[in-house]
């Protein structure tokens, strides 16, 4: 067997390709061999803050929804703490963490959870709140990062340092997820553009 | 994590992910990614506690046949095709095992055949092998699981691509900017290099880190063959000063 000297620098990313329901949403599929997996529901029916849901399509370059997308979400809750031994505000409501797969014949995902609270970011300056999104599917070849913020933190928005940080505001604006109600309960809108004149902001984390 | 601790040296940010080791986003010979790839730069994101937490997984989340392939869809005896441990560690770029460390794999079966409702590929289905597992990394960031060795198959790509055999492979670290979903190849492969996903990497030597090793020593003799694939997640640097990151 030849050996290798270690290689330390970061494993290669690859496309999670069309069939990664199978890892990663195994029901969607019709696969029902591991008991507890991660779903788009963030909260429980007691979780303190808003509950709300978020919902939207992944578009192509050619505006076609991308049907076989998989995202995922990661969020502080309603106080603004991660569920992470290195969050220095204390235990966490939620875990924060969910994940979504794009209907197979509309193309819109969904996520249930809970409005996050501002987190602290660099230099003690406050972040508006905002929920992280992680997009993978067939033609993308390393995870897409982006921010979810919401239309009604105008004020804190306009202070966010990672939102002024992006120099052109139409840019911003695709990261503006837009406030409706839904059976009077409240809906955020968050179409992602992959490519094109509407292209959503993508971060190097 | 005690080992800095220990020291006096607190982690501080990730380091930055080196884009030309991965593939860029626009490689119009896997041609799904021309348009499902961004034209503007990526925005450069100083971490924050946002970059540099993420989800964190517990042993009471995994079922006692997650990480056994040839078991976990089993209905009526085991599955057809190689029997194969896939084992390695999980590392950060400083050399340290990552503990805790959740992996879930996703294949095709023997005949290159996927569970999945979108594939119609003409090699059947085995009622024994569903195709999907996970497992945790142990204190050393070591992780193995048990499977078939998945079969090549064609895709519509150009008239005559085939995907060398692959396990899908998506690892979580400790942060969400070390998230990663890659895959494994196996060593001696002669589809590798005709691969326009595979090539997509720009540096062979990257392609070579995702080849598994075929590892004798690990095999179970006249049981299942074995084969070892490490991975390295982004590493972060460590200081000895208070940073100002959680605002104080």
């Amino acid at each position: 067997m030849p050996t290798r000297v270690p290689d330390l620098r970061e494993t290669a990313s690859q496309t999670a390709g069309p069939y990664v329901h199978i890892g990663l949403v195994p029901a969607a599929t019709g696969i029902h061999v591991l008991d507890r997996t991660v779903t788009n529901v963030v909260v429980r029916p007691d979780t303190p803050g808003e509950h709300i849901t978020i919902e939207g399509v992944v578009h192509d370059g050619e505006g076609m929804p991308v049907r076989d997308a998989v995202l995922e979400s990661w969020q502080a809750d309603a106080s603004g703490r991660h569920a992470h031994p290195e969050d220095p505000s204390g235990s966490a409501d939620i875990r924060g963490f969910g994940r979504m797969a794009a209907d197979f014949g509309t193309g819109v995902y969904s996520l249930h959870t809970v409005k996050p609270g501002p987190v602290p970011g660099r230099d003690g300056v406050m972040q508006a709140p905002h929920i992280s999104f992680w997009i993978v599917a067939r033609g993308i070849n390393v995870g897409l990062h982006t921010r979810l913020y919401f239309s009604d933190e105008l004020e804190r928005n306009a202070a966010d340092p990672i939102l002024a940080s992006i120099g052109s505001p139409d840019r911003r604006k695709t990261l503006i997820a837009d406030r409706t109600l839904r059976d009077g309960k409240p809906l955020y809108r968050f179409d992602i553009h992959l490519q094109g004149d509407r292209e959503t902001v993508f971060f190097d984390i | 994590m005690a080992e800095q601790e220990a020291s006096g040296r607190k982690p501080g940010a990730y380091f930055p992910r080196d884009r030309l080791r991965h593939p860029p986003a626009f490689t119009p010979g896997y041609k799904t990614s021309v348009t499902r790839s961004p034209q503007k730069p990526l925005v450069s994101l100083g971490q924050t506690l946002s970059e540099m937490t993420g989800p964190v997984f517990g042993h009471d989340e995994l079922g006692p046949l997650d990480d056994d392939l040839i078991r976990n869809h089993a209905v009526s005896g085991d599955p057809i095709g190689e029997r194969i441990i896939v084992h390695g560690h999980v590392m950060d770029e400083n050399g340290r095992g990552l503990p805790g460390t959740l992996i879930e794999v996703w294949q095709a079966n023997a005949g290159g055949r996927y569970r999945h409702t979108n594939d119609g590929y003409l090699a059947p289905l085995d009622p024994n092998f569903g195709g999907c597992g996970r497992c945790l990394t142990d204190d050393a960031g070591y992780y193995a699981f048990r499977t078939i060795k998945p079969g090549a198959y064609p895709w519509p790509n150009s008239t005559n691509s085939w995907r060398p055999a692959h396990i899908h492979f998506s690892i979580f670290g400790r942060a969400f900017c070390q998230r990663l979903i890659t895959q494994l190849y196996f060593e001696g492969d002669p589809l590798i290099p005709l691969c326009p996903i595979a090539q997509t990497i720009p540096d062979p030597r990257a392609i070579d880190g995702l080849t598994a090793r075929l590892d004798m020593n690990a095999a179970e003799p006249f049981d299942c063959l074995a084969y070892r694939f490490d991975i390295v997640l982004r590493g972060r640097r460590s200081t000895l000063f208070e940073n100002r990151l959680a605002g104080n």
